[in-house]
């Protein structure tokens, strides 16, 4: 060492040479019991290297004595969790929605992976808490478009809407608007009706003179009194829920351009179980009819 | 092998002599220095008033480990037996008539505070009488050093043998104490884990290997640990791993009780000889009797010592050598430094002032944490519940234009019976409550001793939605003794 071997007066040990504001350190060995630890430690590091994969190759790595991955203990794991499932999802599988809402055990599992499976696939257009969006329906509430039962709510699912699978469903609103069904004064005085029958403000003498238009050209499929048919998908419009919004400005867009919303088909693409999981979680939000 | 006949004194002197031991204060604040090897104590056998106060506390405090989890406690068909169960998987804690859920771990802390603010009153009392007397580290020591003395002899005999070679007789010696100490430590990890389950059902599985591993390993390390701490390590868990010595100066003053050596009695201290007049000496007469049965190893007559752990034994090993030359008792005894600086400038001693701020305060806070534990015991509820209100959505609008929230609502019972209860809201009116997955709200069953969960719909027609937010309760209602809960939560509607 470079420094001169001076001595501490009071403990007679060699100091290092280092020094900080005056105190100075001594050259003390380590304890033999940490010296030895360490040393263990060394040797513990390097039997790890052999049973474990430690060191990275140019375009592999020292894969160890028995071949242990960490990737592969995740893939067991996985396995072994849906191997843990499968009983559930067998039964899932088999049984009718009716029997899985009637059994607590089977509603408990297929609440929480329906819960799951929404929360990945669902909540992206519904929301997380399925509270949808201007465009997207609310599944929380008590107004179903194409029907709440549970059957009815896995049918959607299992088609979508306007999906690319054969037996999907259509709603089919003309736009009035702009393809020149209906003038603007029409247009007009069927939004004053649709605003009297949901109850909200309105022009009463427009309103009468909308009815007219209303029965001629919307009660087909909105029903003769606006109570919405779900064969065809139309909503209905005496409540006070809207999917796109039920104010003047928003009405007469909706009736002169119509809308379109899209709902994926997820047969093919979920799993028979998932699904059956997916519908009686939606139902149990509360508004499942 | 009993080597304290060996301080005897000539049948001829009434007033007899006694041997002096050569012994050194190992840890003497000289010799005390962080770099040296540990230099083993032979404690030598202590006899009188304080020895016989270590034996029964020892008794007492080992007696109460093993046989505690061994009572039984009768609560009824759905719950354990066992007076004393801490039971993980069910995350229960029970002791005697004390139920303790895991929501209730503030008992604990009581517990926790008031055994802290006991140490501090106790410390200012009587110093380390903790250390000296029940700490588990000072009980087992002592058990092992009785076993040690048992096998090996006492202090000179021990230390003849360990100079000798090895011979069959050493090596037996030794094997016998070891395994004595292994078994002792071995009964100290399985009484304890006796405490997390039923001890019959665990004692038969343990002999007969079905236990859990867990069960194993436990017995394993506290065996390890007791082996090695009280047989092994001894003073060095105290000097060095302990912090209660660093902090117990903290907690003495000048009117708590301390082993001490009278110094303006003792000193100078001389070898006695015959015949000589007590009135010319003082009365220490240098035997080292103090220090050779002084588990820590240090010499009291050096005054307070960190290592001190106040066991007292200097005290009964010179009460003996002080009946023996026939001089007053006490030169070394529980004193206050007010007394020893009274005797230093000739006023006469005083008797210890027990009742001061410092043990007057411990004392109030100790009861005051008391007497709120008990309260909240006593006035527990069987019933609790939790309420979630759903966040998203906040509220979900109703065709007909009313308004619906969600909640979640957890009902714990803690009787050890099935119960049903009934929901029913107060303060919003108008409102439907709805219980899903049942017909109405009445007849919620919870099972005994567990926790249910219900998910609960509120809505209110149009007319009464509330502009933002109201507050209403919830009344959990038993349906069969009509004990209820109330709890306060929100319903949301939009802003108006
Ligand atoms: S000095 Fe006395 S009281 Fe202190 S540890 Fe030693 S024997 Fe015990
Ligand atoms: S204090 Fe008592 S036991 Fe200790 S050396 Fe003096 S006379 Fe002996």
């Amino acid at each position: 060492m470079a420094h001169n071997a001076e001595k501490d007066a009071v403990t007679g040990v060699e100091t290092t040479g280092h020094e900080w504001d005056g105190i100075k350190e001594l050259n003390n060995p380590l304890p033999r019991w940490w010296l030895w630890t360490f040393y263990i430690t060394v040797l513990w590091s390097i039997g790890y290297w052999v049973v474990y994969p430690a060191w990275p190759l140019v375009s592999s790595y020292t894969e160890g004595m028995f071949g242990y991955s960490s990737r592969q203990e995740v893939m067991d794991r996985i396995a072994e969790a849906k191997e843990a499932q499968s009983e559930y999802l067998g039964k899932i599988e088999t049984a009718s929605l009716d029997e899985i809402r009637g059994d607590s055990e089977l509603l408990n599992f297929a609440l929480a992976g329906g819960r799951s499976a929404f929360a990945v696939n669902c909540s992206q257009c519904h929301g997380q808490g399925a509270q949808g969006f201007v465009g997207y329906p609310n599944l929380n509430d008590d107004a179903w478009i194409w029907g709440g039962k549970p059957d009815e709510i896995m049918t959607t699912i299992l088609y979508g809407i306007r999906s690319d699978h054969d037996d999907t469903r259509y709603s089919e609103m003309p736009a009035f608007g702009r393809d020149g069904l209906l003038e603007r004064p029409q247009i007009n005085e069927v939004v004053e009706y649709v605003l009297q029958i949901s109850g909200q403000d309105h022009d009463s003498g427009m309103a009468t003179a909308g009815k007219d238009v209303f029965v001629e050209q919307c009660a087909a499929c909105h029903g003769e009194n606006g109570e919405g048919i779900r064969e065809t998908g139309a909503p209905r419009l005496t409540d006070s829920i809207w999917l796109y919004g039920g104010d003047r400005d928003t009405l007469r867009a909706t009736v002169t351009n119509a809308r379109y919303g899209v709902m994926p088909a997820w047969t093919g693409r979920l799993d028979e179980a998932t699904i059956k999981q997916l519908a009686v979680y939606v139902h149990s939000l509360g508004g499942g009819e | 092998m009993d080597q304290a006949s060996q301080v005897s004194s000539p049948a001829t002197a009434p007033e007899a002599s006694v041997e002096k031991i050569d012994v050194d204060a190992v840890n003497k604040k000289e010799e005390r220095s962080l770099y040296k090897a540990r230099v083993k104590i032979y404690p030598k056998r202590a006899t009188g008033f304080f020895r016989k106060l270590k034996w029964l506390v020892m008794a007492a405090t080992l007696a109460v480990y093993y046989v505690a989890p061994w009572l039984r406690w009768d609560r009824g068909p759905n719950a354990p037996d066992q007076a004393i169960l801490i039971d993980f998987p069910a995350r229960r804690f029970y002791f005697f008539f004390i139920e303790i859920w895991p929501e209730e771990v503030y008992y604990l802390t009581g517990l926790l505070i008031i055994a802290a603010l006991g140490l501090f009153l106790i410390t200012s009392l009587a110093g380390r009488v903790w250390c000296g007397y029940t700490c588990p580290q000072t009980v087992w020591t002592d058990l092992f050093i009785w076993v040690e003395r048992f096998v090996e002899g006492d202090r000179s005999a021990r230390i003849r043998l360990d100079k000798q070679p090895l011979s069959v007789n050493k090596v037996a010696r030794k094997s016998v104490k070891h395994a004595l100490w292994l078994l002792i430590g071995m009964a100290t990890g399985g009484a304890w884990i006796f405490y997390f389950a039923d001890a019959p059902t665990l004692l038969v599985d343990l002999f007969t290997l079905q236990a859990p591993v867990v069960a194993y390993s436990t017995v394993a390390v506290l065996t390890a640990s007791t082996y090695i701490f009280g047989g092994m390590m001894r003073e060095q868990v105290c000097t060095f791993m302990c912090p209660w010595p660093r902090i117990q100066g903290a907690l003495v003053d000048e009117d708590s009780l301390i082993v001490s050596y009278k110094d303006d009695r003792g000193e100078p201290r001389a070898p006695f000889r015959k015949n000589q007049d007590w009135s010319e000496r003082a009365d220490c007469i240098d035997c080292n009797q103090c220090v050779a049965v002084c588990p820590m190893g240090i010499d009291i007559r050096d005054g307070q010592q960190l290592e001190c752990i106040h066991c007292a034994l200097c005290i009964d090993a010179c009460n003996e050598v002080m009946t023996r030359i026939d001089r007053p008792l006490n030169l070394i005894s529980y004193d206050t430094f007010v007394n020893h600086e009274r005797r230093a400038t000739g006023q006469p001693t005083q008797k210890p002032r027990l009742i001061r701020a410092r043990t007057v305060i411990y004392s109030a806070l100790i009861s005051a944490v008391g007497l709120l534990m008990l309260a909240t015991l006593l006035t527990r509820a069987t019933l609790d519940i939790n309420i979630l209100h759903d966040r998203n959505p906040l509220f979900v609008k109703l065709s007909d234009g009313g308004v619906r929230n969600g909640y979640t609502i957890k009902i714990l019972n803690k009787q050890h019976e099935v119960r049903r209860f009934e929901i029913a809201v107060d303060g919003l009116d108008n409102a439907l409550v709805t219980v899903v997955g049942h017909d109405g709200t009445s007849g919620l069953e919870v099972p005994a001793d567990k926790l249910a969960q219900f998910r609960v719909f509120v809505s209110v027609p149009p007319a009464s939605v509330p502009d933002g937010r109201q507050d209403f309760d919830f009344i959990v209602t038993d349906v069969v003794d009509g004990n209820r809960a109330v709890n306060d939560t929100i319903f949301r509607g939009p802003e108006k």
